[in-house]
């Protein structure tokens, strides 16, 4: 790792092992590939290469994110609303979602 | 608008993702040693605090955001995440004895009297009692227009444009501040506290009053007899023929 990045590399794996304690699969289970995912990278020294890394991470991170939220916003529609509107509704915000946020990204 | 304030209350609840439990005794849920978070209804009145906020410093207004909860040392947890998003400041009414709806109104309402805020924001309801009545009570007590079950807000000069969601449809009301709000969940989509925020959240001021300091009578009004969990979903059965269902269903489920 060069020295530059260093600083944000850490800060990197801090948030995603902040945002892995919640992780629905288990936090240990996201520990685990989160410390193989940093590992496999450890040798990169080209900065380019090493920046995508980052900018790669910083997606996964927002990805997370935006799982956890769907996954209560989804919880909150089933408790309390309706079946029939609840559907279009959430057609509708999906699509919404899915327009600015991409399409979701496997680790 | 220049200068706002805005008051938003925050409850700590057992988290959504949480199996509830029903103690042995059946007078209560099971709270001790299982996750907590912010009312995810709170939640979104956070955010929308943020973003009148947020969209008040690009017309170089000003507004601070105070969040404020009630309840025994933990619901500081739960300042702490509010303020992680974005809030000013927070204030702690602490107390380890049950607070209902009304208890929390009276609460807010000394509150409220002290900070003097133009907008109280709160959930449409907590997730763990259901009561939907807190925010109604507040703008009872306070004698403010109320405006529930928000999806859409928009806030001018001293007055503010809410689309609320009524059964089978939308009800767009315009009213004047100060004014309490109760979010519904499709408000806007509650901002995720990024670590760094939440490290320097614990440097952000937090005011700590007591019941007393308030001055409220907190007692209980109402009395819950029983608590039980709801009955529990029978497994399917697979019949054999057709005279097999239509038995079954005669004389077991009893609809034919």
């Amino acid at each position: 790792m060069s020295q530059p990045s260093r600083h944000r590399v850490i800060a990197l794996y801090k948030q995603l092992s902040y945002l892995g304690r919640e992780y629905p699969a288990g936090s240990d289970f996201f520990h685990k590939k989160l410390k193989s995912a940093f590992l496999k990278n450890k040798d990169l020294k080209d900065p380019a290469e090493i920046q995508k890394r980052i900018d790669l991470g910083d997606y996964v991170c927002k990805e997370i994110e935006a799982m956890y939220h769907i996954n209560k916003y989804r919880a909150m529609k089933k408790r309390y609303y309706e079946d029939h509107e609840a559907e279009s509704l959430q057609q509708k915000l999906e699509s919404k979602w899915a327009s600015s946020e991409g399409t979701p990204l496997k680790k | 608008m220049s200068n706002v304030r805005i008051l938003v209350a925050c409850k700590r609840v057992v988290d959504y993702a949480v199996k509830i439990r029903v103690n042995a005794a059946g007078t209560a849920v099971e709270t001790a040693n299982i996750k907590h978070s912010m009312n995810p209804f709170d939640e979104i009145g956070t955010e929308q605090a943020i973003q009148i906020k947020e969209a008040l410093a690009k017309a170089k207004g000003n507004a601070e955001v105070v969040v404020v909860s009630c309840g025994p040392a933990k619901a500081q947890e739960t300042l702490r995440t509010a303020l992680a998003m974005g809030a000013d400041r927070a204030i702690h009414v602490e107390t380890n004895d049950e607070l209902q709806p009304l208890a929390v109104a009276k609460l807010l309402k000394a509150v409220v009297e002290k900070e003097k805020p133009n907008l109280v924001i709160l959930g449409k309801q907590a997730i763990d009692d259901d009561s939907n009545q807190t925010g109604q009570m507040l703008a009872g007590l306070l004698n403010w227009p109320q405006a529930t079950f928000a999806s859409k807000v928009e806030l001018t000069d001293a007055a503010m444009t809410v689309t609320r969601e009524v059964d089978g449809g939308v009800e767009t009301i315009k009213t004047t501040l100060p004014a309490v709000l109760t979010t519904d969940l499709r408000l806007n989509v509650p901002r995720y506290a990024s670590l760094p925020n939440i490290m320097k959240a614990k440097k952000k001021p937090l005011a700590k009053f007591t019941v007393a300091d308030l001055a409220v009578d907190i007692k209980p009004r109402l009395e819950t007899l029983k608590i039980t969990e709801p009955a529990k979903r029978q497994g399917g059965k697979i019949v054999e023929s057709v005279d097999d269902l239509l038995d079954k269903l005669k004389n077991e489920a009893k609809v034919l």
